[in-house]
């Protein structure tokens, strides 16, 4: 049973093993003739991911994934994951891995939670190129999987041009917002939003003024921690949206601090932190 | 018919070149039946078609804004050709059936597909016209025409065929004085508003400014460029007094009520959701909350609001 993650973590030799593993991924993706049955993707990055692993699919009782029908804006769907399992049972969702199969990167994301996470609850905004499915799929920390999946309708996400004004977009990138939903409770989840503004550019979109493609750069690994002990870790790609922004939660059990550490695909890092306190509004 | 006298060249061509072309010439030819738009000659010389107030889809082949033409003493300019190369056909024959006069210019008022991808029909023939925009459309058009073919046949099927990106070879960066013979069009590019790439024609010989999708009357107002800019070209075009106005989708006849309109329906999504980011609101939340008061006064609104509420919320999450 193969537990390692699944994209490449270190920081050094990754760009180049993540790019392999994005060309695997796309050649597996475009290599399915046009006209190959939807499940076929689905099954090819089943097997890539899991093996023959088992995967329960009716598992609203674990997994639920909300994502609208139809997408607003194809560069800024939000997508809501959450989990049932409550930390304090023997097991605890540890991974949700976030597949939209017609992406030209199907694996879009992989959380990591712990159990100083409370709740293995998510809320992102991703980026969808066609109509696809979309799959949120949890691994719990005896290895079993459940599965949550629907339907979404949209198109050119990952192609789309970047937000409408660049230049104020580079003159932040980097700037982050972590706050949190006070008032802060301890030994309960607390929710959490992380904000980097980054133009996560996916490499597919072309530059308006030059008319070249951007090159792609991106957030890549996210890495949130209170009092040093790890809330939150995500493996992404430009599967989010520019601007990634992230909701999830935490249990402080004592005043500490809530850091955010974040590296890019240029390797380039940018951290946040803020003060908890009982009973404040951190930001 | 003059589809079918168009087309044995374009068999040609098609054989030739590209099935695509083929078909996109036996679809014309089909569509071409239906013969030239209606128009409606809304002051001497300048005539509009009305779209339909719909998303673009096989029925309607991309016929979902006005589009038309200004006839002046030498020749014409076309302003926007519609949804699909067969809407842009229908539209040139009834520019033949309206004068003898040649097509000089056509103008896109900006990107968007149910504006341009009418362009191919007239690229055809000896005297090609110039094809003019703001200065950002061309770019504009290069970053999403790929997705904009794609959606279109999705959604029209092959009645797209043959439909093509075709950007200005004459771009406006502030604004630009074109002469068709005794009738001067003023063209004036926006700062990013409706889009990145907003342009207006404006005919002094009867005052009528052909505003586009700069003023929506019926139809949902589309943020696609950004809402604190559209509010402030809107401040600049209450200062206009046109005697007319040609909206890009639905008709008004009063200038300043539409502009009131659209200005309440844009406060409305501006106020609620910067309410909405401050309260901590997600922007799942914030696209179930915001503006449904504003439900009842427009057409479309399901198919648009919530988008428009998506590229508020991106576009103010940072303002502070």
């Amino acid at each position: 049973m193969n537990r390692e993650p699944v994209l490449p973590a270190g920081p050094t030799t990754t760009f180049r093993s993540w790019c392999q593993w994005l060309c695997a991924l796309l050649v597996l993706a475009f290599a399915a003739p046009a006209c190959a049955a939807d499940d076929e993707i689905w099954t090819r990055i089943r097997t890539g991911l899991f093996a023959d692993r088992p995967i329960a699919e009716q598992a609203d009782q674990i997994i639920q994934l909300s994502v609208p029908v139809r997408a607003e804006d194809a560069a800024t769907v939000p997508i809501g994951i959450r989990t049932l399992l409550r930390p304090d049972a023997n097991v605890f969702v540890e991974k949700i891995y976030l597949v939209i199969d017609k992406n030209p990167s199907p694996l879009g994301a992989v959380f990591t939670f712990t159990p100083e996470s409370g709740r293995a609850d998510l809320e992102t905004r991703v980026r969808i190129e066609d109509y696809t499915m979309v799959r949120a799929i949890a691994e719990l920390s005896d290895g079993r999987l459940y599965m949550a999946s629907r339907f979404v309708k949209a198109s050119g996400g990952c192609s789309a041009p970047a937000g409408k004004d660049q230049e104020a977009a580079r003159a932040r990138l980097g700037r982050m917002k972590l706050r949190v939903d006070g008032p802060v409770v301890y030994g309960q989840p607390n929710l959490a939003q992380l904000m980097i503004s980054h133009p996560n550019n996916s490499g597919l979109a072309m530059d308006q003024l030059t008319r070249l493609y951007v090159p792609a750069r991106f957030v890549r690994r996210i890495d949130v921690t209170y009092g040093g002990k790890r809330v939150m870790a995500a493996e992404v790609d430009f599967t989010i949206s520019e601007n990634p922004n992230f909701r999830f939660h935490f249990v402080p059990r004592a005043d500490g601090e809530l850091k955010a550490e974040v590296l890019d695909s240029n390797d380039v890092r940018f951290e946040s932190s803020v003060a908890v306190r009982e009973g404040t509004v951190p930001n | 018919m003059p589809g079918i006298r168009h087309c044995p060249g374009r068999i040609v061509f098609g054989t030739l070149c590209h099935l695509a072309v083929t078909v996109s010439c036996v679809a014309t030819l089909a569509w071409a039946e239906d013969g030239p738009l209606p128009m409606r000659e809304v002051a001497p010389g300048i005539h509009v078609h009305s779209g339909r107030q719909e998303t673009a889809d096989a029925g309607n082949r991309g016929d979902i804004a006005n589009i038309g033409f200004i006839v002046g003493e030498h020749c014409v300019a076309v302003v926007d050709t519609g949804g699909s190369i067969l809407i842009g056909e229908r539209l040139r024959l009834a520019v033949q059936a309206a004068t003898p006069r040649p097509i000089c210019y056509v103008i896109n008022t900006h990107m968007h597909p149910d504006h341009v991808f009418g362009n191919a029909a007239f690229r055809q023939g000896s005297a090609a016209p110039v094809f003019v925009g703001h200065a950002r459309l061309g770019a504009a058009l290069a970053a999403r025409g790929g997705n904009y073919r794609r959606a279109l046949l999705r959604d029209a099927g092959e009645a797209a065929a043959g439909s093509e990106i075709i950007p200005p070879t004459l771009e406006v960066t502030t604004t630009l004085e074109l002469d068709l013979g005794g009738r001067k069009l003023q063209l004036r590019a926006w700062p990013t508003a409706h889009t990145d790439n907003d342009l207006t024609v404006f005919d002094e010989t009867t005052g009528t400014l052909w505003v586009s999708d700069l003023l929506f009357a019926g139809h949902t107002p589309v943020v696609d460029g950004s809402l604190r800019g559209w509010l402030g070209v809107m401040a600049e075009m209450a200062r206009l007094e046109p005697r007319r106005f040609v909206c890009g989708h639905g008709d008004a006849k009063d200038w300043h009520a539409a502009l009131a309109g659209q200005e309440r329906y844009l406060r409305v999504l501006l106020t609620e959701t910067r309410a909405a980011i401050k309260a901590g609101k997600t922007l799942a939340q914030a696209v179930d909350s915001v503006g449904h008061s504003e439900k009842d006064r427009w057409l479309l609104f399901d198919e648009f609001h919530r988008r428009n509420v998506t590229a508020v919320y991106a576009e103010l999450e940072w303002e502070d």
